[in-house]
């Protein structure tokens, strides 16, 4: 499954997408939660009873803000999150 | 109406309804589904995994009250007790205020579920219009969620958004639909993405000479180019269906349909049902599955 967390407003098209079947059994160790400075990211059952990855509620309307420090003016080449999930679940839309 | 006392032109109908034709008393399992959502709540009885009632009202400021409330219209109607249900799941955005329920799904999975029963296994892309927030939900042909995306930053695109246009026209909320298409001229949408704001946008209109037909048609086109904004993040697959209140509304459903080239699958069921009915239809399955374990 698909998930996209975030919004969008007047400014743009904010969301973190997760394949959440590529978490299942994640193969880097559910590296995303301690690779992102923000500790947006926390595991949940879903639906279906898969332990997956998920974006915290609080966050989730202020990905904008939340992910500023880590996007190019905020010094990292390559997302945090991104580089450290390896089977390459995570997806920003900005 | 005494004079003095406001018309509630949002007020949407409230409906309970049983099927006649099946009896709970002769079901194996009987499941409820609760919707408590942010604007209304349904609560939907299943006998054997096929709908059997429900009821739609409108949520109070109580959560545990709203859900009891939405149960009890069903209850009573078909002289059902509480302890007469095998397995009640809580959806929707108070699901985990549910007091009476075995479990809570999200309305993400429930209203896919729901959509699938209530249009048919060819349904891809579900479109949930909710009170204050709005899905694009993508499932597979058992009504599995595939793919979803939700917004429930603004009400704009939002049933909640619809209710303060009906009250600003002093037009009852039902009437809205039709009333946008009476227009000589297609007008352009409200341009505010913002309920408030599009609010006084709409003010503004009708001061410039609009009719409040004309300004109702602009409102429903900013409602659909909002909301096919968000849907088409994660594609339009067809068959393609409307859960929701807005569902109720061809002055959106048309100008979406218009916007993405498609047709909305139809259905003989109450839209605003669908989240409830997906709840339900879970409790059934889950109870199946336990029998298969025991036996």
């Amino acid at each position: 499954m698909i998930a996209n967390y975030g919004y969008k407003d007047g400014s743009g098209e904010y969301y973190i997408s997760i394949d959440t079947d590529k978490c299942i059994a994640c193969a880097a160790g559910r590296a995303c939660m301690t690779a992102c400075p923000k500790q947006m990211f926390e595991t949940l059952i879903d639906d279906y009873d898969d332990e997956v990855m998920w974006i915290k509620q609080a966050s989730r309307r202020s990905l904008a803000y939340e992910c500023a420090d880590c996007k190019p003016s905020g010094g990292y080449t390559s997302l945090p999150c991104m580089t450290a999930c390896t089977p390459g679940a995570l997806k920003h839309s900005w | 109406m005494t004079a003095g006392e406001k018309k509630e032109y949002w007020r949407w109908e409230e409906s309970c309804w049983i099927d006649e034709s099946k009896s709970w008393r002769d079901a194996k399992i009987v499941t409820a589904g609760i919707d408590v959502g942010s604007v209304s709540s349904q609560a939907v009885v299943c006998v054997d995994g096929e709908l059997y009632g429900f009821n739609s009202m409108r949520t109070g400021n109580n959560s545990p009250d709203s859900a009891t409330n939405a149960l009890k219209g069903v209850l009573e109607k078909s002289g059902m007790k509480l302890e007469d249900i095998t397995y009640v799941i809580g959806t929707g955005y108070g699901r985990v205020n549910v007091p009476f329920a075995h479990k809570a799904i999200t309305e993400i999975a429930c209203h896919a579920r729901g959509a699938n029963y209530m249009a048919g296994p060819s349904v891809r892309t579900i479109l949930d219009m909710g009170g204050q927030d709005c899905k694009a939900i993508h499932c597979d042909e058992k009504g599995k969620v595939t793919n979803f995306l939700m917004n429930d930053k603004c009400a704009a695109g939002t049933g909640r958004g619809m209710e303060v246009i009906a009250d600003l026209m002093q037009i009852p909320i039902a009437e809205l639909g039709d009333r946008s298409f009476d227009v000589d001229v297609e007008p352009a949408a409200v341009s505010s993405t913002c309920v408030v704001f599009a609010k006084s946008e709409a003010l503004g209109l009708l001061k410039s000479g609009y009719t409040k037909n004309k300004v109702i048609a602009a409102y429903c086109q900013a409602m659909a180019e909002r909301v096919v904004s968000l849907i088409e993040r994660i594609g339009v697959e067809n068959d393609f269906f409307i859960t929701g209140g807005i569902a109720k509304n061809p002055g959106v459903v048309r100008r979406i349909e218009k916007l993405l080239g498609t047709t909305a699958a139809k259905t003989k069921y109450d839209s605003q049902i669908a989240g409830a009915l997906g709840a339900a239809l879970f409790g059934f399955t889950l109870m199946q599955k336990q029998a298969a374990k025991a036996a």
